[in-house]
């Protein structure tokens, strides 16, 4: 009898997993092996649906495709500007935010709206602010020209006018979340160790390196951690400023070329997509590592 | 005597200094609003502006005296915004449904029920989630491609309906509520799904809440998926419908008909977002992702 009800209820369990069992079967699972033997596949095109052999050759056709090193040099520099500089900004701010009581609320909601802006619509108003056309020079360009710089046109203009505005971009669409994140650690810090600190009349610089920064270092870690990886796949934010036309603009990054080889003009190689999409992997999955090992020496876990 | 004299005049200095730091805090804030807030200002502006006042404007103006409305009506008429705006409605409240009743029901199995194997299988779950979308959208393109869904809403929807970081959101949630609650309704012979729909669901619903505002803004916001299956104008979301618009609509130098268009797309989640805001930011800082 007792065996029965058991058995009875380990089939309920397995029904009531069994939709997502079968989602992620079918679009998680599944897909992850097989994009594995994609990469495999030498010379797979998808309106033939054939491939001549096995073999390393469409990782070696990616690491010596101009347009791939393009898109991991764009990338690269992007990781290495964005995460910290808006790291570092989004402390600076929710410090800011902490110190002070009146109008605390409206600063914090008005600096979470980006969070909730569609990327591509509001990239194109970034778009009309940085570009210079035949008919006006453009609200950014206007601004410089006031300061006694001279126009430039920031978006079909020199690499680094266009690095310097998907970087701004990318700054503007991410801080929300940091800020959102420093300014709850903040927050959560025991009021009691201040006191203390105040009994001893330390200073404010010192408070700060000795207790805040320490205190909410685990979040400024998981911070640089998805700041790392969420930058490593830069693409929609690129699309909205540059068009689609990625490589024509020299501005693609590792994730738009796995797109360009899927689907599109140049698309129809999902082999190539594949290395290419292993590689970011690993490119994410080692420095993810190299940034665990780090924070074990660094970081103070309460 | 001199000590305390000397207390009170630096009392008055910190005091100082004080007030300084914190005009010096609020400017700098103020500034950085003034960042985040202009590019909505000037969308909004330009889409009230006329096409000729516009284009005859060397040096753009910070205020227009004669709004139109004009760019607006361009928007739902010169190119399919309305088609668009529909499409991703209807994208968004089906993903949504179909997610919540997945994962629900998922999360149940893994707070609630025994069954071999459990253990195994939700430490197999959670090691999904280190799986980038990147690697698995590959296959995914070329399994909806074969099954000839490509252009239509099963092919839009099917792939985002299950979210392994929800699910454990929810079950943490549910292992919340009381064992004795559910041996009680037991002995009053309840039935296990009974017991969810009339006892966890409803203890739960500030998460559910949470999980439906995140995905809304999820599916709201697609792009990259969206564009992949389809190139049939008549099924783009508006993340698709926007890029569009840039590339063939309206002719290229539109610029306020195309603000008209992105002002439309931008306010429905920035009205979700002043009702529920409290809700957004606590669901964000819990289980948001974005940079």
């Amino acid at each position: 009898m007792a065996g029965k009800r058991s058995d009875h209820r380990g089939v309920k369990g397995w029904l009531y997993l069994l939709p997502a069992l079968l989602f992620l079967g079918v679009f998680m699972v599944y897909p992850l092996f097989d994009v594995f033997v994609y990469s495999f596949e030498e010379g797979y095109h998808s309106a033939s649906q054939t491939y001549f052999g096995t073999g390393w050759y469409n990782y070696s056709y990616v690491l010596h495709d101009p347009y791939f090193l393009q898109a991991v040099k764009n990338t690269l520099l992007l990781v290495a500007i964005t995460v910290p500089l808006s790291t570092g900004i989004a402390l600076l701010i929710s410090l800011g935010l902490h110190s002070i009581t009146p109008l605390k609320n409206l600063f914090q909601t008005i600096y979470f709206l980006p969070y909730v802006t569609n990327t591509l619509a509001v990239g194109l108003v970034f778009m009309v602010l940085f570009k210079k056309t035949a008919y006006s020079e453009g609200l950014i360009n206007l601004l410089i020209t006031w300061l006694g710089g001279s126009s430039v046109d920031f978006i079909d203009g020199p690499y680094w006018a266009k690095m310097f505005v998907l970087c701004f971009y990318t700054i503007w669409v991410v801080l929300p979340f940091k800020i959102l994140i420093l300014t709850s650690a903040l927050a959560s810090v025991n009021q009691e160790y201040y006191n203390a600190a105040k009994v001893d009349g330390t200073s404010r610089l010192r408070t700060f390196m000795r207790i805040t920064l320490p205190m909410i270092s685990p979040m400024i870690f998981y911070l640089i951690i998805t700041g790392f990886i969420g930058a490593f796949k830069a693409y929609s934010d690129v699309v909205a400023l540059f068009g689609v036309n990625l490589n024509g603009a020299g501005m693609n990054t590792i994730v738009g070329y796995v797109y360009d080889m899927l689907y599109g003009d140049s698309g129809g190689y999902p082999s190539y997509a594949s290395a290419a999409a292993i590689l970011l992997f690993v490119i994410v999955l080692t420095i993810t590592c190299i940034n665990l090992l780090i924070s074990k020496k660094k970081i103070h876990y309460s | 005597m001199e000590n305390r004299i000397d207390y009170g005049k630096m009392e008055k200095r910190t005091e100082g200094r004080k007030k300084i730091v914190s005009a010096i805090t609020y400017l700098l804030l103020t500034l950085w609003a003034v960042v985040v807030l202009f590019p909505f200002y000037w969308m909004v502006l330009t889409s009230f502006k006329s096409y000729g006042a516009y284009n005859s404007e060397y040096i753009p103006k910070f205020y227009t005296l004669s709004p139109t409305l004009q760019n607006y009506a361009d928007a739902f008429t010169a190119v399919s915004l309305g088609q668009y705006l529909i499409n991703t409605v209807i994208f968004t409240v089906i993903t949504t449904a179909a997610m919540l009743i997945v994962i629900t029901l998922a999360a149940f199995a893994f707070a609630r029920l025994e069954f071999r194997g459990k253990n195994i299988v939700f430490v197999l779950f959670l090691s999904l989630m280190m799986i980038p979308n990147e690697l698995v959208i590959i296959t995914n393109f070329v399994t909806i491609t074969d099954l000839n869904m490509r252009n239509t809403f099963q092919g839009l929807i099917l792939p985002s309906i299950t979210s392994v970081f929800y699910i454990y959101l929810l079950k943490e949630n549910f292992e919340q509520i009381p064992d004795s609650l559910y041996y009680a309704a037991k002995v009053d012979g309840t039935s296990d799904l009974k017991y969810l729909l009339k006892v966890m669901l409803p203890i739960s619903k500030p998460t559910l809440i949470t999980i439906t505002i995140l995905k809304v803004i999820e599916c709201w916001n697609s792009y990259v998926w969206p564009r992949l299956i389809t190139d049939d104008e008549r099924y783009y979301l508006v993340s698709n419908g926007i890029q569009e618009i840039r590339e063939n609509g309206f002719g290229r130098e539109n610029i306020p008909a195309m603000m008209a268009a992105v002002v439309v797309i931008s306010i429905p989640l920035m009205i979700l977002f002043l009702i529920f805001r409290r809700k957004v930011m606590a669901g964000v800082a819990r289980g948001g992702t974005k940079g």
